[in-house]
Protein backbone atom coordinates (compact mmCIF):
# COMPACT_ATOMS: atom_id res chain seq x y z
CA UNK A 1 0.00 0.00 0.00
CA UNK A 2 1.46 3.77 -0.72
CA UNK A 3 1.02 6.21 0.94
CA UNK A 4 -1.65 7.91 -0.36
CA UNK A 5 -1.01 11.49 0.61
CA UNK A 6 2.24 11.52 -1.25
CA UNK A 7 1.43 9.61 -4.06
CA UNK A 8 0.23 11.39 -7.25
CA UNK A 9 1.70 9.70 -10.00
CA UNK A 10 -1.55 8.63 -11.35
CA UNK A 11 -3.52 12.32 -10.58
CA UNK A 12 -3.95 13.71 -14.56
CA UNK A 13 -3.96 16.99 -14.31
CA UNK A 14 -7.03 18.73 -14.62
CA UNK A 15 -8.79 15.69 -12.79
CA UNK A 16 -8.94 15.54 -8.88
CA UNK A 17 -8.94 12.38 -7.39
CA UNK A 18 -11.54 11.38 -4.13
CA UNK A 19 -9.92 11.83 -0.91
CA UNK A 20 -11.39 8.54 0.67
CA UNK A 21 -10.24 5.95 -2.39
CA UNK A 22 -6.73 4.34 -2.74
CA UNK A 23 -4.41 5.19 -5.49
CA UNK A 24 -4.86 3.68 -9.29
CA UNK A 25 -2.14 1.89 -8.68
CA UNK A 26 -2.68 0.14 -5.21
CA UNK A 27 -6.12 -0.52 -6.55
CA UNK A 28 -4.99 -2.69 -9.56
CA UNK A 29 -2.00 -4.33 -7.22
CA UNK A 30 -4.92 -5.39 -4.58
CA UNK A 31 -7.10 -5.95 -7.14
CA UNK A 32 -4.10 -8.65 -8.60
CA UNK A 33 -3.30 -10.13 -5.32
CA UNK A 34 -6.97 -11.13 -4.64
CA UNK A 35 -7.58 -12.55 -7.89
CA UNK A 36 -4.47 -14.67 -7.85
CA UNK A 37 -4.70 -15.80 -4.55
CA UNK A 38 -8.71 -17.33 -5.18
CA UNK A 39 -7.44 -18.51 -8.83
CA UNK A 40 -4.01 -20.37 -7.10
CA UNK A 41 -6.06 -21.24 -3.59
CA UNK A 42 -9.54 -22.40 -4.68
CA UNK A 43 -10.05 -22.45 -8.38
CA UNK A 44 -6.71 -24.70 -9.00
CA UNK A 45 -7.83 -27.35 -7.05
CA UNK A 46 -11.39 -27.26 -8.89
CA UNK A 47 -9.98 -27.32 -12.23
CA UNK A 48 -7.84 -30.21 -11.24
CA UNK A 49 -10.90 -32.22 -9.91
CA UNK A 50 -11.81 -32.55 -13.68
CA UNK A 51 -8.81 -32.69 -15.22
CA UNK A 52 -7.79 -36.19 -13.41
CA UNK A 53 -11.57 -37.66 -13.77
CA UNK A 54 -11.01 -36.72 -17.65
CA UNK A 55 -7.45 -37.85 -17.56
CA UNK A 56 -8.45 -41.22 -19.34
CA UNK A 57 -11.27 -39.85 -21.35
CA UNK A 58 -15.19 -39.39 -20.46
CA UNK A 59 -16.01 -42.93 -21.13
CA UNK A 60 -13.77 -44.19 -18.56
CA UNK A 61 -15.14 -41.32 -16.26
CA UNK A 62 -18.54 -42.02 -17.52
CA UNK A 63 -17.79 -45.95 -16.90
CA UNK A 64 -16.73 -45.67 -13.60
CA UNK A 65 -19.53 -44.17 -12.18
CA UNK A 66 -21.66 -47.09 -13.28
CA UNK A 67 -20.10 -49.58 -11.42
CA UNK A 68 -22.40 -50.87 -8.66
CA UNK A 69 -20.93 -49.57 -5.65
CA UNK A 70 -20.76 -46.13 -7.43
CA UNK A 71 -24.29 -46.43 -7.89
CA UNK A 72 -25.07 -47.50 -4.23
CA UNK A 73 -22.47 -44.52 -3.05
CA UNK A 74 -24.81 -41.97 -5.09
CA UNK A 75 -28.00 -43.64 -4.03
CA UNK A 76 -26.89 -43.74 -0.43
CA UNK A 77 -26.16 -39.91 -0.43
CA UNK A 78 -28.66 -38.60 -1.60
CA UNK A 79 -30.88 -40.61 0.59
CA UNK A 80 -29.11 -39.30 3.68
CA UNK A 81 -29.81 -35.77 2.57
CA UNK A 82 -33.12 -36.51 1.65
CA UNK A 83 -33.53 -37.24 5.40
CA UNK A 84 -31.79 -34.84 7.00
CA UNK A 85 -32.12 -32.29 5.21
CA UNK A 86 -36.38 -31.91 5.88
CA UNK A 87 -35.43 -32.72 9.36
CA UNK A 88 -32.79 -29.71 9.76
CA UNK A 89 -35.37 -27.49 8.04
CA UNK A 90 -38.24 -28.23 10.90
CA UNK A 91 -35.59 -27.78 13.29
CA UNK A 92 -34.36 -24.59 12.05
CA UNK A 93 -38.07 -23.07 11.57
CA UNK A 94 -38.90 -24.10 15.09
CA UNK A 95 -35.91 -22.72 16.71
CA UNK A 96 -36.20 -19.25 15.21
CA UNK A 97 -39.85 -18.69 15.95
CA UNK A 98 -39.00 -19.39 19.43
CA UNK A 99 -36.20 -17.59 19.52
CA UNK A 100 -37.34 -14.50 17.68
CA UNK A 101 -41.16 -14.34 18.32
CA UNK A 102 -40.98 -15.16 22.33
CA UNK A 103 -39.26 -13.45 25.17
CA UNK A 104 -37.76 -15.95 27.86
CA UNK A 105 -34.48 -16.58 29.89
CA UNK A 106 -31.84 -18.00 28.85
CA UNK A 107 -32.68 -17.11 25.20
CA UNK A 108 -28.71 -16.25 24.21
CA UNK A 109 -27.14 -19.33 26.04
CA UNK A 110 -29.89 -21.21 23.87
CA UNK A 111 -28.50 -19.49 20.85
CA UNK A 112 -24.57 -20.39 22.02
CA UNK A 113 -26.17 -23.95 21.88
CA UNK A 114 -27.20 -24.42 18.34
CA UNK A 115 -23.89 -22.73 17.65
CA UNK A 116 -22.19 -25.67 19.38
CA UNK A 117 -21.76 -27.76 16.35
CA UNK A 118 -19.86 -25.60 14.52
CA UNK A 119 -16.55 -25.48 16.85
CA UNK A 120 -17.02 -29.02 17.34
CA UNK A 121 -14.42 -31.33 15.26
CA UNK A 122 -16.70 -33.60 12.66
CA UNK A 123 -14.50 -36.42 13.92
CA UNK A 124 -15.18 -35.68 17.78
CA UNK A 125 -19.15 -35.55 16.57
CA UNK A 126 -18.75 -38.75 15.61
CA UNK A 127 -16.78 -40.60 18.30
CA UNK A 128 -19.62 -38.66 20.32
CA UNK A 129 -22.34 -40.83 18.81
CA UNK A 130 -20.32 -44.02 18.64
CA UNK A 131 -19.99 -43.16 22.20
CA UNK A 132 -23.75 -42.40 22.88
CA UNK A 133 -25.26 -45.27 20.45
CA UNK A 134 -22.15 -47.65 19.27
CA UNK A 135 -22.89 -51.52 20.56
CA UNK A 136 -21.05 -51.19 23.85
CA UNK A 137 -23.14 -48.33 25.29
CA UNK A 138 -26.06 -48.69 27.01
CA UNK A 139 -28.93 -47.67 24.46
CA UNK A 140 -26.53 -49.06 21.49
CA UNK A 141 -26.46 -52.15 22.85
CA UNK A 142 -30.20 -52.23 23.20
CA UNK A 143 -30.78 -50.92 19.74
CA UNK A 144 -28.40 -53.35 18.65
CA UNK A 145 -30.27 -56.55 20.35
CA UNK A 146 -33.59 -55.22 19.11
CA UNK A 147 -32.54 -55.31 15.38
CA UNK A 148 -32.31 -51.52 15.16
CA UNK A 149 -28.56 -50.81 15.10
CA UNK A 150 -27.76 -47.21 15.06
CA UNK A 151 -23.69 -47.13 14.36
CA UNK A 152 -22.08 -48.53 11.05
CA UNK A 153 -25.99 -48.02 9.98
CA UNK A 154 -28.15 -45.32 7.79
CA UNK A 155 -29.50 -44.10 11.30
CA UNK A 156 -25.70 -43.46 11.79
CA UNK A 157 -24.81 -41.39 9.35
CA UNK A 158 -28.02 -39.60 8.90
CA UNK A 159 -27.14 -38.32 12.70
CA UNK A 160 -24.04 -37.60 11.84
CA UNK A 161 -25.38 -35.02 8.95
CA UNK A 162 -27.88 -33.48 11.05
CA UNK A 163 -24.98 -32.84 13.51
CA UNK A 164 -22.60 -31.36 11.65
CA UNK A 165 -25.35 -28.93 9.16
CA UNK A 166 -27.55 -28.76 12.56
CA UNK A 167 -26.95 -24.27 12.72
CA UNK A 168 -27.64 -23.78 9.28
CA UNK A 169 -31.29 -23.41 8.89
CA UNK A 170 -31.85 -21.82 11.79
CA UNK A 171 -28.72 -19.36 11.71
CA UNK A 172 -29.78 -17.85 8.08
CA UNK A 173 -33.31 -17.39 9.58
CA UNK A 174 -33.07 -15.60 13.09
CA UNK A 175 -31.19 -12.38 11.33
CA UNK A 176 -34.32 -12.17 9.19
CA UNK A 177 -36.92 -13.27 11.29
CA UNK A 178 -35.72 -10.65 14.07
CA UNK A 179 -35.43 -7.54 11.42
CA UNK A 180 -38.90 -8.61 10.15
CA UNK A 181 -40.27 -8.00 14.02
CA UNK A 182 -43.71 -9.25 15.09
CA UNK A 183 -46.20 -7.18 14.24
CA UNK A 184 -47.54 -8.98 11.21
CA UNK A 185 -48.07 -11.89 12.71
CA UNK A 186 -49.83 -10.15 15.85
CA UNK A 187 -52.19 -8.06 12.93
CA UNK A 188 -53.32 -11.73 11.80
CA UNK A 189 -53.83 -12.65 14.88
CA UNK A 190 -56.05 -10.08 16.17
CA UNK A 191 -58.50 -10.38 12.91
CA UNK A 192 -58.58 -14.34 14.42
CA UNK A 193 -56.22 -16.19 12.15
CA UNK A 194 -55.18 -19.68 14.01
CA UNK A 195 -51.30 -20.18 14.67
CA UNK A 196 -50.92 -22.34 12.19
CA UNK A 197 -52.56 -20.31 9.62
CA UNK A 198 -50.12 -17.07 10.81
CA UNK A 199 -47.18 -19.02 9.89
CA UNK A 200 -48.43 -20.56 6.78
CA UNK A 201 -49.81 -17.01 5.12
CA UNK A 202 -47.60 -14.15 6.70
CA UNK A 203 -44.37 -15.77 8.40
CA UNK A 204 -43.53 -18.27 5.62
CA UNK A 205 -43.51 -15.64 2.52
CA UNK A 206 -41.27 -13.26 4.37
CA UNK A 207 -39.08 -16.11 4.90
CA UNK A 208 -39.29 -18.44 2.26
CA UNK A 209 -35.50 -17.05 0.36
CA UNK A 210 -33.54 -17.28 3.61
CA UNK A 211 -34.92 -20.98 4.33
CA UNK A 212 -34.14 -21.97 0.83
CA UNK A 213 -30.88 -20.28 1.39
CA UNK A 214 -30.06 -22.19 5.10
CA UNK A 215 -31.67 -25.61 3.10
CA UNK A 216 -29.12 -25.04 -0.19
CA UNK A 217 -25.81 -24.83 2.37
CA UNK A 218 -27.26 -27.61 4.64
CA UNK A 219 -27.79 -29.89 1.99
CA UNK A 220 -24.05 -29.28 0.39
CA UNK A 221 -22.75 -29.67 3.49
CA UNK A 222 -24.82 -33.07 4.38
CA UNK A 223 -23.87 -34.73 0.92
CA UNK A 224 -20.47 -33.58 1.51
CA UNK A 225 -19.90 -34.69 4.77
CA UNK A 226 -16.76 -36.52 5.48
CA UNK A 227 -15.18 -36.69 9.22
CA UNK A 228 -18.31 -37.13 11.41
CA UNK A 229 -19.95 -39.99 8.60
CA UNK A 230 -16.47 -41.85 8.45
CA UNK A 231 -16.18 -42.42 11.92
CA UNK A 232 -19.93 -43.73 12.15
CA UNK A 233 -19.97 -45.29 8.71
CA UNK A 234 -17.67 -48.65 9.09
CA UNK A 235 -17.16 -48.04 5.78
CA UNK A 236 -18.53 -50.79 4.26
CA UNK A 237 -18.64 -51.31 0.76
CA UNK A 238 -22.29 -50.79 -1.06
CA UNK A 239 -24.07 -50.71 1.70
CA UNK A 240 -22.88 -47.44 4.42
CA UNK A 241 -20.35 -46.20 1.88
CA UNK A 242 -21.46 -42.58 1.03
CA UNK A 243 -20.01 -40.75 -1.74
CA UNK A 244 -17.06 -38.90 -0.14
CA UNK A 245 -16.42 -42.02 1.40
CA UNK A 246 -16.03 -43.88 -1.90
CA UNK A 247 -13.56 -40.92 -2.94
CA UNK A 248 -11.15 -42.16 -0.48
CA UNK A 249 -11.08 -46.11 -0.49
CA UNK A 250 -10.74 -45.81 -4.44
CA UNK A 251 -8.11 -43.03 -4.34
CA UNK A 252 -6.43 -45.20 -0.96
CA UNK A 253 -6.93 -48.08 -3.98
CA UNK A 254 -5.26 -46.01 -6.01
CA UNK A 255 -8.27 -45.84 -8.44
CA UNK A 256 -7.70 -42.54 -9.57
CA UNK A 257 -10.02 -41.75 -12.41
CA UNK A 258 -13.29 -43.54 -10.58
CA UNK A 259 -12.02 -41.60 -7.31
CA UNK A 260 -11.86 -38.21 -9.41
CA UNK A 261 -15.11 -38.80 -11.34
CA UNK A 262 -16.58 -39.60 -8.17
CA UNK A 263 -15.04 -36.38 -6.80
CA UNK A 264 -16.21 -34.36 -9.98
CA UNK A 265 -19.90 -35.49 -9.25
CA UNK A 266 -19.72 -33.63 -5.82
CA UNK A 267 -17.71 -30.85 -7.55
CA UNK A 268 -20.60 -30.16 -9.90
CA UNK A 269 -22.99 -30.23 -7.18
CA UNK A 270 -20.84 -27.76 -5.63
CA UNK A 271 -21.48 -25.48 -8.83
CA UNK A 272 -24.47 -26.00 -8.87
CA UNK A 273 -25.42 -24.92 -5.10
CA UNK A 274 -23.18 -21.92 -5.70
CA UNK A 275 -25.17 -20.79 -8.98
CA UNK A 276 -28.08 -21.23 -6.70
CA UNK A 277 -27.10 -19.58 -3.99
CA UNK A 278 -25.63 -16.62 -6.13
CA UNK A 279 -28.77 -16.26 -8.09
CA UNK A 280 -30.39 -16.32 -4.56
CA UNK A 281 -28.85 -13.45 -3.47
CA UNK A 282 -29.18 -11.01 -6.54
CA UNK A 283 -32.85 -11.61 -7.02
CA UNK A 284 -33.91 -11.71 -2.84
CA UNK A 285 -31.07 -9.05 -2.22
CA UNK A 286 -33.75 -7.26 0.20
CA UNK A 287 -34.10 -10.68 2.28
CA UNK A 288 -31.14 -11.54 2.35
CA UNK A 289 -29.39 -8.91 3.33
CA UNK A 290 -30.16 -9.13 7.00
CA UNK A 291 -28.72 -13.03 6.58
CA UNK A 292 -25.80 -11.76 5.00
CA UNK A 293 -25.20 -8.14 7.66
CA UNK A 294 -24.59 -11.00 10.51
CA UNK B 1 -36.15 -23.58 33.79
CA UNK B 2 -39.38 -25.04 31.60
CA UNK B 3 -41.88 -23.68 34.20
CA UNK B 4 -40.16 -20.36 34.34
CA UNK B 5 -39.71 -20.56 30.11
CA UNK B 6 -44.15 -21.18 30.01
CA UNK B 7 -44.73 -18.50 32.22
CA UNK B 8 -42.78 -16.32 30.57
CA UNK B 9 -44.26 -16.98 27.26
CA UNK B 10 -47.82 -17.15 28.06
CA UNK B 11 -47.97 -13.51 28.10
CA UNK B 12 -46.99 -13.03 24.50
CA UNK B 13 -50.07 -13.91 22.57
CA UNK B 14 -47.88 -15.23 19.70
CA UNK B 15 -48.54 -19.17 19.53
CA UNK B 16 -46.67 -22.10 18.85
CA UNK B 17 -44.07 -21.83 22.46
CA UNK B 18 -44.41 -25.19 23.27
CA UNK B 19 -44.34 -26.89 20.00
CA UNK B 20 -41.55 -24.56 18.67
CA UNK B 21 -39.90 -25.22 21.92
CA UNK B 22 -40.12 -28.90 21.92
CA UNK B 23 -39.33 -29.21 18.79
CA UNK B 24 -35.86 -27.47 19.51
CA UNK B 25 -35.42 -28.97 22.51
CA UNK B 26 -35.92 -32.26 21.66
CA UNK B 27 -33.81 -32.03 18.58
CA UNK B 28 -31.15 -30.37 20.77
CA UNK B 29 -30.65 -32.90 23.52
CA UNK B 30 -31.19 -36.03 20.60
CA UNK B 31 -28.57 -35.01 17.84
CA UNK B 32 -26.04 -33.00 20.25
CA UNK B 33 -26.24 -32.36 24.08
CA UNK B 34 -26.45 -36.25 24.49
CA UNK B 35 -23.50 -37.25 22.84
CA UNK B 36 -21.47 -35.04 23.44
CA UNK B 37 -22.62 -35.79 27.09
CA UNK B 38 -21.72 -39.10 26.23
CA UNK B 39 -17.99 -38.24 24.95
CA UNK B 40 -17.49 -36.19 28.49
CA UNK B 41 -19.10 -39.27 30.54
CA UNK B 42 -16.95 -41.75 28.94
CA UNK B 43 -13.94 -39.38 30.35
CA UNK B 44 -15.20 -38.93 33.62
CA UNK B 45 -15.87 -43.20 34.01
CA UNK B 46 -11.81 -43.31 32.48
CA UNK B 47 -10.98 -40.66 35.01
CA UNK B 48 -9.13 -37.38 35.18
CA UNK B 49 -6.01 -39.28 35.21
CA UNK B 50 -6.85 -41.85 32.90
CA UNK B 51 -7.24 -39.26 30.48
CA UNK B 52 -4.40 -37.00 31.61
CA UNK B 53 -2.26 -39.90 31.18
CA UNK B 54 -3.53 -40.71 26.94
CA UNK B 55 -3.06 -37.20 26.81
CA UNK B 56 0.13 -37.21 28.27
CA UNK B 57 2.25 -39.14 25.78
CA UNK B 58 4.52 -37.47 23.05
CA UNK B 59 2.57 -38.85 20.34
CA UNK B 60 -0.44 -37.38 21.35
CA UNK B 61 1.43 -33.95 22.00
CA UNK B 62 2.74 -33.87 18.96
CA UNK B 63 -0.70 -34.18 17.18
CA UNK B 64 -2.52 -31.55 19.32
CA UNK B 65 0.48 -29.15 18.92
CA UNK B 66 0.43 -29.86 15.20
CA UNK B 67 -3.43 -29.29 14.49
CA UNK B 68 -3.65 -26.45 16.85
CA UNK B 69 -0.30 -24.51 15.47
CA UNK B 70 -1.57 -25.05 11.60
CA UNK B 71 -4.90 -24.03 12.66
CA UNK B 72 -3.44 -20.96 14.00
CA UNK B 73 -1.23 -19.79 10.69
CA UNK B 74 -3.99 -20.70 8.26
CA UNK B 75 -6.44 -18.53 10.26
CA UNK B 76 -4.25 -15.85 10.44
CA UNK B 77 -3.24 -16.13 6.77
CA UNK B 78 -7.14 -16.08 6.08
CA UNK B 79 -7.55 -12.79 8.61
CA UNK B 80 -5.24 -11.51 6.41
CA UNK B 81 -6.15 -12.29 2.87
CA UNK B 82 -10.08 -12.46 3.68
CA UNK B 83 -9.90 -9.14 4.56
CA UNK B 84 -8.13 -7.95 1.80
CA UNK B 85 -10.36 -9.68 -0.54
CA UNK B 86 -13.24 -8.19 1.20
CA UNK B 87 -11.89 -4.96 0.87
CA UNK B 88 -11.45 -5.43 -3.23
CA UNK B 89 -15.26 -6.92 -3.46
CA UNK B 90 -16.99 -4.36 -1.55
CA UNK B 91 -14.71 -1.07 -2.60
CA UNK B 92 -13.30 -1.74 -6.48
CA UNK B 93 -15.46 -2.37 -9.51
CA UNK B 94 -13.60 -4.30 -11.91
CA UNK B 95 -15.18 -7.00 -14.64
CA UNK B 96 -16.52 -10.22 -13.34
CA UNK B 97 -16.71 -8.77 -9.70
CA UNK B 98 -19.37 -10.63 -8.59
CA UNK B 99 -18.63 -13.90 -10.03
CA UNK B 100 -15.55 -13.84 -8.00
CA UNK B 101 -17.63 -12.59 -5.16
CA UNK B 102 -19.59 -16.07 -5.83
CA UNK B 103 -16.26 -18.23 -6.12
CA UNK B 104 -15.15 -17.32 -2.80
CA UNK B 105 -17.71 -19.45 -1.15
CA UNK B 106 -16.86 -22.54 -2.98
CA UNK B 107 -14.56 -23.88 -0.46
CA UNK B 108 -17.57 -23.82 1.79
CA UNK B 109 -19.90 -25.60 -1.03
CA UNK B 110 -16.99 -28.41 -2.06
CA UNK B 111 -16.86 -31.10 0.07
CA UNK B 112 -13.89 -31.74 2.03
CA UNK B 113 -13.25 -34.94 0.59
CA UNK B 114 -13.06 -33.54 -3.04
CA UNK B 115 -11.07 -30.63 -1.78
CA UNK B 116 -8.11 -33.01 -0.21
CA UNK B 117 -7.87 -35.21 -2.78
CA UNK B 118 -7.67 -32.20 -5.67
CA UNK B 119 -4.97 -30.24 -3.30
CA UNK B 120 -2.83 -33.11 -2.96
CA UNK B 121 -2.95 -34.24 -6.69
CA UNK B 122 -1.88 -30.50 -7.83
CA UNK B 123 1.03 -30.15 -4.37
CA UNK B 124 2.15 -34.21 -5.00
CA UNK B 125 6.09 -34.01 -6.12
CA UNK B 126 3.91 -35.34 -9.60
CA UNK B 127 1.39 -32.40 -9.60
CA UNK B 128 1.52 -28.98 -11.12
CA UNK B 129 2.45 -27.15 -7.91
CA UNK B 130 4.39 -29.98 -6.36
CA UNK B 131 6.51 -30.81 -9.60
CA UNK B 132 7.13 -26.87 -9.38
CA UNK B 133 8.40 -27.03 -5.50
CA UNK B 134 10.22 -30.30 -6.48
CA UNK B 135 12.52 -28.39 -9.35
CA UNK B 136 12.96 -25.74 -6.24
CA UNK B 137 14.24 -28.39 -4.20
CA UNK B 138 11.49 -28.16 -1.74
CA UNK B 139 8.22 -30.45 -0.93
CA UNK B 140 4.76 -29.18 -0.23
CA UNK B 141 2.25 -32.91 -0.17
CA UNK B 142 3.34 -34.79 3.15
CA UNK B 143 4.58 -31.83 5.01
CA UNK B 144 3.19 -29.49 7.20
CA UNK B 145 3.12 -27.17 4.43
CA UNK B 146 0.67 -29.42 2.52
CA UNK B 147 -1.75 -29.32 5.62
CA UNK B 148 -0.99 -25.21 6.10
CA UNK B 149 -2.35 -24.82 2.73
CA UNK B 150 -5.54 -27.46 3.25
CA UNK B 151 -6.27 -25.76 6.82
CA UNK B 152 -6.18 -22.21 4.19
CA UNK B 153 -8.56 -23.74 1.37
CA UNK B 154 -11.26 -24.76 4.58
CA UNK B 155 -11.06 -21.87 6.18
CA UNK B 156 -10.88 -19.04 3.35
CA UNK B 157 -14.86 -17.50 3.02
CA UNK B 158 -14.98 -16.97 6.94
CA UNK B 159 -13.24 -13.56 7.32
CA UNK B 160 -14.22 -12.33 3.93
CA UNK B 161 -18.16 -13.35 4.70
CA UNK B 162 -18.17 -11.80 8.14
CA UNK B 163 -16.58 -8.18 7.08
CA UNK B 164 -17.31 -7.60 3.41
CA UNK B 165 -20.41 -6.66 5.20
CA UNK B 166 -19.22 -4.08 7.33
CA UNK B 167 -17.43 -2.67 4.88
CA UNK B 168 -20.41 -2.09 2.63
CA UNK B 169 -22.13 -0.06 5.49
CA UNK B 170 -19.05 1.92 6.12
CA UNK B 171 -19.84 5.84 5.39
CA UNK B 172 -17.55 7.47 3.55
CA UNK B 173 -17.79 10.82 4.75
CA UNK B 174 -15.74 9.47 8.44
CA UNK B 175 -12.51 8.58 5.27
CA UNK B 176 -13.08 12.36 3.97
CA UNK B 177 -13.49 13.84 7.74
CA UNK B 178 -9.87 12.00 8.47
CA UNK B 179 -8.57 13.38 5.15
CA UNK B 180 -9.44 16.33 5.42
CA UNK B 181 -7.89 16.77 8.32
CA UNK B 182 -4.64 16.07 6.79
CA UNK B 183 -4.40 11.81 7.24
CA UNK B 184 -2.78 10.40 4.87
CA UNK B 185 -4.56 7.15 3.11
CA UNK B 186 -3.06 4.92 4.39
CA UNK B 187 -3.11 6.62 7.91
CA UNK B 188 -6.98 6.28 7.52
CA UNK B 189 -6.98 3.08 6.62
CA UNK B 190 -5.11 1.97 9.64
CA UNK B 191 -6.20 4.29 12.52
CA UNK B 192 -10.21 4.80 11.15
CA UNK B 193 -11.30 1.99 9.04
CA UNK B 194 -9.20 -1.06 10.67
CA UNK B 195 -10.07 -0.63 14.10
CA UNK B 196 -14.18 -1.02 12.37
CA UNK B 197 -13.68 -4.13 10.48
CA UNK B 198 -11.69 -5.49 13.54
CA UNK B 199 -14.81 -7.34 15.94
CA UNK B 200 -16.08 -8.81 12.12
CA UNK B 201 -12.47 -9.80 11.43
CA UNK B 202 -12.23 -11.48 14.69
CA UNK B 203 -15.63 -13.29 14.34
CA UNK B 204 -14.10 -14.44 10.83
CA UNK B 205 -10.85 -15.23 12.36
CA UNK B 206 -12.09 -18.04 15.18
CA UNK B 207 -14.56 -19.25 12.93
CA UNK B 208 -11.75 -19.90 10.97
CA UNK B 209 -9.95 -21.61 13.34
CA UNK B 210 -12.57 -23.65 14.81
CA UNK B 211 -12.88 -25.10 11.65
CA UNK B 212 -9.11 -25.97 10.57
CA UNK B 213 -8.61 -26.94 14.40
CA UNK B 214 -11.31 -30.11 13.54
CA UNK B 215 -10.87 -30.31 9.89
CA UNK B 216 -10.24 -34.27 8.69
CA UNK B 217 -11.02 -34.56 5.40
CA UNK B 218 -9.00 -32.03 3.14
CA UNK B 219 -6.07 -32.92 5.59
CA UNK B 220 -5.39 -36.58 5.73
CA UNK B 221 -4.58 -37.01 1.93
CA UNK B 222 -2.59 -34.17 1.93
CA UNK B 223 -0.91 -34.67 5.05
CA UNK B 224 1.05 -37.88 4.68
CA UNK B 225 0.39 -39.18 8.55
CA UNK B 226 3.39 -39.92 9.35
CA UNK B 227 3.33 -40.27 13.04
CA UNK B 228 5.09 -37.39 15.87
CA UNK B 229 5.75 -35.42 12.53
CA UNK B 230 2.32 -34.92 9.97
CA UNK B 231 -0.50 -36.47 12.17
CA UNK B 232 -2.78 -34.63 13.12
CA UNK B 233 -5.16 -34.62 16.35
CA UNK B 234 -8.39 -35.91 14.78
CA UNK B 235 -6.76 -38.56 12.89
CA UNK B 236 -5.41 -40.03 16.14
CA UNK B 237 -8.82 -40.20 17.38
CA UNK B 238 -10.09 -42.26 14.30
CA UNK B 239 -6.87 -44.29 15.03
CA UNK B 240 -7.96 -44.95 18.81
CA UNK B 241 -11.50 -45.68 17.46
CA UNK B 242 -9.98 -48.40 14.92
CA UNK B 243 -8.01 -50.03 17.62
CA UNK B 244 -11.58 -49.82 19.99
CA UNK B 245 -9.53 -47.67 22.02
CA UNK B 246 -12.92 -45.72 23.34
CA UNK B 247 -11.42 -44.43 26.45
CA UNK B 248 -8.36 -42.95 24.29
CA UNK B 249 -10.27 -41.56 21.53
CA UNK B 250 -12.54 -39.59 24.15
CA UNK B 251 -9.76 -38.97 26.25
CA UNK B 252 -8.07 -36.93 23.08
CA UNK B 253 -11.56 -35.64 21.90
CA UNK B 254 -12.30 -34.08 25.17
CA UNK B 255 -8.58 -32.33 24.99
CA UNK B 256 -9.52 -30.83 21.68
CA UNK B 257 -12.63 -29.83 22.97
CA UNK B 258 -11.23 -28.10 26.27
CA UNK B 259 -8.42 -26.78 23.72
CA UNK B 260 -10.48 -25.52 21.15
CA UNK B 261 -13.28 -23.66 23.95
CA UNK B 262 -10.36 -21.94 25.61
CA UNK B 263 -9.33 -20.16 22.52
CA UNK B 264 -12.81 -19.38 21.25
CA UNK B 265 -13.11 -17.52 24.90
CA UNK B 266 -10.23 -15.78 24.67
CA UNK B 267 -11.14 -14.52 21.04
CA UNK B 268 -14.68 -13.44 22.49
CA UNK B 269 -12.93 -11.30 25.53
CA UNK B 270 -11.05 -9.75 22.56
CA UNK B 271 -13.94 -8.93 20.90
CA UNK B 272 -15.84 -7.64 23.84
CA UNK B 273 -12.65 -5.58 24.50
CA UNK B 274 -12.10 -4.10 21.33
CA UNK B 275 -16.55 -3.28 20.70
CA UNK B 276 -16.06 -1.47 23.52
CA UNK B 277 -12.69 0.72 22.65
CA UNK B 278 -14.42 1.81 19.49
CA UNK B 279 -17.81 2.11 21.06
CA UNK B 280 -20.42 0.89 18.78
CA UNK B 281 -20.27 -1.46 15.39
Amino acid sequence: MSDAAFDHTDVVPGKWRPVAEESRTTRIVLIAIALGGLALLVLAPLAVVFAEALAKGAWAAVKSLGSRDARSAIQLTLLVAAISVPVNAVFGIAAAWVITKFDFKGKAFLITLIDLPFSVSPVVAGLALVLLFGTNSLIGGWLVASGFPIIFALPGIVLASIFVTFPFVARELIPVMIEQGRAEEEAALTLGASGWRVFRTVTLPNIKWALLYGVLLCNARAMGEFGAVAVVSGKIRGQTATMPITIEMLYNEYLSVAAFSMAAVLALLALITLALKTALEWRHADQLAATRRH
Amino acid sequence: MALALRSQAQKSPMPGFRLGMGITLTMLSVIVLLPIGALLAQGISYGPAGVWNTVNTPRVWAALYLSFRLAFFAAVFNLIFGTLLAWVLARYEFPGRRLVDAVVDLPFALPTAVAGIALTALYAPNGVFGSLAKAAGGKIAYTEWGILIALIFVGLPFVTRTVQPVIAEIEREVEEASATLGASRFYTLRRVILPMLLPAALTGFALSLARAVGEYGSVIFIAGNLPMKTEIAPLLIVIKLEEFDYNGAAAIGIAMLLISFSMLLVINLIQIWSRRRIGHV
